[in-house]
């Protein structure tokens, strides 16, 4: 019990600042995951699939399964599965108990609007960045309020390797999506003698 | 001042008296003073876009040739310090000539620049007081400083002699030596400058080389004077213009030696840049064998060279350099060798590969080509109007009302310059 | 110079010409009346054709004018741009605010060749479209075997996709050099370098002698061979004077941070459209700042170093 509680408690010093900062977030100009000097502003909602969302909508009656198999459903997801398929599946993300949130590897239940805290157990360096600002995209203002992307605007969780974006509307707003396509880019300039009279 | 509107009703009739190869070649003039207005026209009315000049070439025809210009303008003058130290008799002459070129080649370089700028109605923007001139940081204010401030020390000097020829009077050598001699140092430092203002610019390494500002004079030696000779010539059939073939031949000699380190001074280049064989001899490469497909240069390059060296080697050796056709045939062939090494030479290689590695095959359009031609028939018009003025003044034929008709008047003072 | 106005065509050939005494369709009885009515007409096009030119000829230079001066300046560009294009704009000349010195990174290992960021740019900064296309922004397809080589680098490559194997992408803007060759060949003075860093360029004074485009090391200076082709219906009409209103034709232009938007906070509009956040931009003098932070934790390097320009833009690999 005592080693229990003492794993328990370490793991919330490491998680902390995050866990700290986590009431603060999801829309308010507060602190954001930089942790509190600028006003930081989440972009819009995680860019779900359309009506996937509230996922207990269907799984609050469905049986809870945790064994690790083929789904018979979410398609879309499992064929395209490419974050580490040999050792991870759906649940080793995906909460078991309420399919409404996310779980880090010590059980804590994470809403989908801090899926970066989840990311970021595994890609630190990348997570440090992005808290900085240095990775990922940020939009508004350079000396003010800044709106900041989520991990999963950019990178499919399922299939997290950036290929490109698009522009999505979710829940009515508009934000941004990965794509499963990569860029296609703009027209190349035209040459100096292409410019003749 | 008397006697100056008798002088210009006096120039106006030297002016447009003449024999009918005179009045074929005036006409000739004005026909290609024409076309430039005409050309010049489209371009001011559709832009510089009707150039090929773009990005990544932005300076090309218009500026070579006024980088060539410069140096005829600059060497013209510069035969005044031979002819004082070998005593050529009349020295009076040469530097009149010389400087009614250099006046000529002065504006010819005026206009190529005029042509070449987006907004040439904007000049006062340089000028100091009205404008905000850049200086002493842009080399082109000092370009412009030192061409005017040689352009009016030219016409000066040439006003005060052929004024003073004219009225019969003797000339001061008080004051006509003083800027001769001042003359020259300026004559030198248009070029230089000119050389620094391409010298100074680290984004092209094909410029940013040390050797540039004593090729641009090796260069300007060899092709300035050339005019002299062949005008020297001419002038002696068509008027009693006394000067002697040694005066010419030693005028030929000098560009013996000055072709002599014009060439020198490219092998000197063409060493470093294929010897070190850094990424920046890609410019020199492009110049002489072209970079993948880009060619378009490669037969000028090796054209100028022929011809630089066929001029040499005709200069050099006594027998072709005293023989006038063959003499002539150099003059020839030296101004072809340095026109193009001063423009496609100079000028493109520059530009190409770009600052960003990429490649634009630049070749003049028909408008820049019109421009060009009508900039050099105002260029001739202006020489052949001047010469027509002076060197019946020089002879003696054209003088004041009164004044005595002699040949070669003395300055004052005791004994002859 | 095809306008009759006096003198001609700096503020682009698109605006109406006057009535000269030709268009005037007099049926005067007399001769005298005739040429009286013509008079008239020649005077009042010469003094409306010529009111704002003249003014133009004889103004002084924008940094040595007053804030009276400025704003009967920016009042005229206003009026201008209506007569272009139609459209009511707002021309600011914001200055630059004490304290900050802009900084712009640019992380070549995120970098995918899209081209967003170019197209961006001509939208937010009213570059002509075409005859001729000026793109601020010129990004360089390189090789990953040879590294940041302009030898081997191609601003036309053309893909269906992005990144390609094998190639890493280069994006090449003006550098806003700390020791600008630019502005040390102007001979006018048209360009110079403002507190913030942005070098800036008074359209109205440059005599497109294009000195600055020879001495740019970095290909950033464009010149408006042309009249601009610019579609009214996306004519952005928030505009800084020394920034992105509409040029008229014999101009150089460049990249100049979105000073229309960077001196009122906002990022540039390359750093916003960059679909995977390349591009960080912010005030080297906050410690706080993105930029500061890419420079403390990564590795940054300046592009042809060796030339000691000192720009304000940094290169560098996140990963």
């Amino acid at each position: 019990m005592p080693r229990t509680i003492a794993k328990l408690v370490l793991a919330a010093a490491l998680l902390g600042p995050a866990a700290t900062g986590r009431a603060a977030e999801a829309g308010t100009p507060a602190a954001g995951p930089a942790g509190g000097r600028e006003k930081l502003v989440q972009a819009e909602t995680p860019p779900f699939s359309e009506g996937i969302f509230p996922c207990s909508s269907c799984h609050g009656d469905l049986p809870k399964n945790g064994a690790r198999r083929e789904l018979a459903f979410h398609d879309e997801q499992q064929s395209i599965f490419s974050h580490d398929p040999e050792h991870l599946w759906c649940l080793d993300c995906h909460d078991l108990q309420d399919r409404d949130v996310l779980h880090l590897i010590n059980g804590t239940k994470v809403p989908f609007a801090e899926s970066y805290r989840l990311c970021g157990q595994c890609h630190g360096d990348k997570l440090r960045d992005w808290r900085l600002g240095i990775h990922g995209k940020r939009i508004g203002q350079w000396d003010g309020a800044k709106v900041y992307f989520l991990c999963v605007n950019c990178h499919n969780p399922h299939s997290p390797r950036f290929k490109g974006v698009t522009n999505v509307v979710v829940e009515g707003k508009a934000t941004v999506a990965p794509s499963l396509e990569f860029l296609k880019p703009e027209p190349r300039p035209r040459r100096p003698e292409e410019q003749r009279r | 001042m008397s006697g100056v509107s008798e002088f210009l009703r006096g120039s106006v009739r030297e002016v447009t008296t003449g024999k009918r190869g005179y009045w074929l070649w005036v006409g000739f003039l004005l026909a290609a003073v024409v076309v430039g207005g005409v050309s010049y026209a489209q371009q001011a009315r559709q832009g510089l876009i009707a150039t090929n000049m773009r990005d990544d070439v932005s300076w090309a025809f218009y500026i070579g040739n006024f980088t060539f210009l410069v140096g005829v303008a600059a060497a013209a003058v510069l035969l005044v310090v031979p002819a004082y130290v070998y005593q050529w008799k009349p020295i009076k002459e040469v530097v009149v000539l010389g400087e009614l070129l250099a006046v000529s080649a002065l504006t010819m370089c005026l206009l190529f620049i005029a042509a070449d700028m987006g907004h040439p109605e904007r000049f006062l923007h340089i000028v100091p007081i009205v404008g905000s001139p850049n200086w002493p940081r842009s080399m082109l204010t000092w370009d412009a400083l030192v061409l005017n401030a040689y352009l009016v020390l030219n016409l000066v000097l040439v006003l005060y002699l052929l004024f003073r020829t004219y009225r019969g009077q003797p000339y001061h050598r008080k004051v006509f030596l003083p800027l001769v001699m001042l003359s020259i140092p300026t004559a030198i430092s248009t070029h230089t400058v000119t050389a620094f203002l391409y010298n100074g610019m680290a984004s092209r390494p094909y410029w940013n080389a040390s050797i540039l500002a004593p090729r641009f004079i090796a260069s300007a030696f060899c092709s300035g004077p050339a005019v002299m000779i062949v005008l020297f010539q001419l002038l002696r059939r068509t008027f009693r213009f006394e000067i002697k073939d040694e005066a010419i031949w030693k005028i030929a000699e000098l560009m013996a030696y000055a072709m002599f380190l014009n060439l020198f001074l490219l092998g000197a280049e063409l060493f470093k840049e294929y010897y070190s064989a850094g990424e920046h001899l890609l410019y020199t490469q492009y110049y002489w064998q072209g970079i993948g497909g880009h060619r378009a240069l490669v037969p000028y390059a090796w054209l100028s060279l022929s011809c630089s060296v066929l001029a040499f080697v005709l200069f050099l050796v006594p027998r072709t350099r005293r023989s006038f056709p063959t003499l002539n045939l150099g003059c020839l062939l030296i101004w072809a060798g340095v026109y193009i090494e001063k423009g496609m030479g100079l000028i493109i290689p520059g530009f190409t590969p770009s600052t960003l590695g990429q490649i634009y095959p630049y070749t003049p359009t028909a408008v820049e080509w019109g421009v060009a031609i009508g900039v050099f028939g105002v260029g001739f018009l202006v020489f052949t109007v001047l010469v027509k003025i002076a060197v019946p003044i020089l002879v003696g034929t054209f003088r004041a009302p009164g004044a005595i008709a002699t040949g070669h008047d003395t300055p004052e003072g005791p004994g002859a310059h | 110079m095809s306008s009759r106005r006096w003198p001609a065509g700096e503020d682009g050939e698109g605006a109406p010409r006057p009535a000269g005494p030709v268009q005037v369709e007099e049926l005067a009885a007399g001769r005298r009346s005739f040429l009286r009515t013509a008079a008239a007409g020649a005077a009042v096009a010469a003094l409306s054709g010529c009111g704002d030119s003249l003014e133009d000829f004889f103004r002084r230079r924008f940094k040595e004018l007053s804030p009276e001066e400025v704003a009967r300046v920016l009042e005229r560009v206003e009026r201008r741009n209506k007569e272009r294009f139609g459209k009511d704009t707002t021309v600011r000349a914001d200055g630059a605010r004490p304290g900050v010195e802009f900084g712009y990174g640019l992380d070549i290992s995120r970098c995918v060749g899209c081209r967003r960021c170019v197209y961006a740019c001509v939208k937010e900064n009213n570059q002509s479209r075409e005859h001729p296309q000026i793109h601020w922004i010129q990004v360089l397809e390189m090789e990953k075997d040879h590294g940041v080589d302009l030898a081997h680098a191609d601003l036309y490559y053309e893909a269906d996709a992005v990144p390609r194997p094998g190639k890493f992408y280069f994006p090449v803007q003006c550098q806003q050099c700390r020791n600008p060759p630019c502005v040390k060949t102007c001979p006018t003075q048209a360009t110079w370098k403002e507190p913030d860093g942005i070098v800036v360029i008074d359209y109205d004074w440059c005599i497109g002698c294009r000195c600055c485009m020879s001495a740019c090391p970095y290909g950033a200076r464009h010149f408006n061979w042309a009249v601009p082709t610019l579609p009214p219906e996306e004519l952005n009409p928030d505009q800084h004077y020394l920034g992105n209103r509409p040029r008229p034709k014999g101009v150089v232009e460049k990249c100049t941070f979105c000073i229309q938007r960077t001196r009122r906070g906002r990022y540039p509009a390359c750093v916003e459209i960059c679909p995977v956040g390349a591009r960080k931009f912010g005030n080297l003098l906050d410690p706080e700042s993105e930029i500061r932070k890419v420079m403390e934790t990564k590795r940054v390097f300046i592009f042809k170093e060796d030339l000691a320009t000192h720009p304000q833009f940094y290169y560098f690999y996140a990963t």
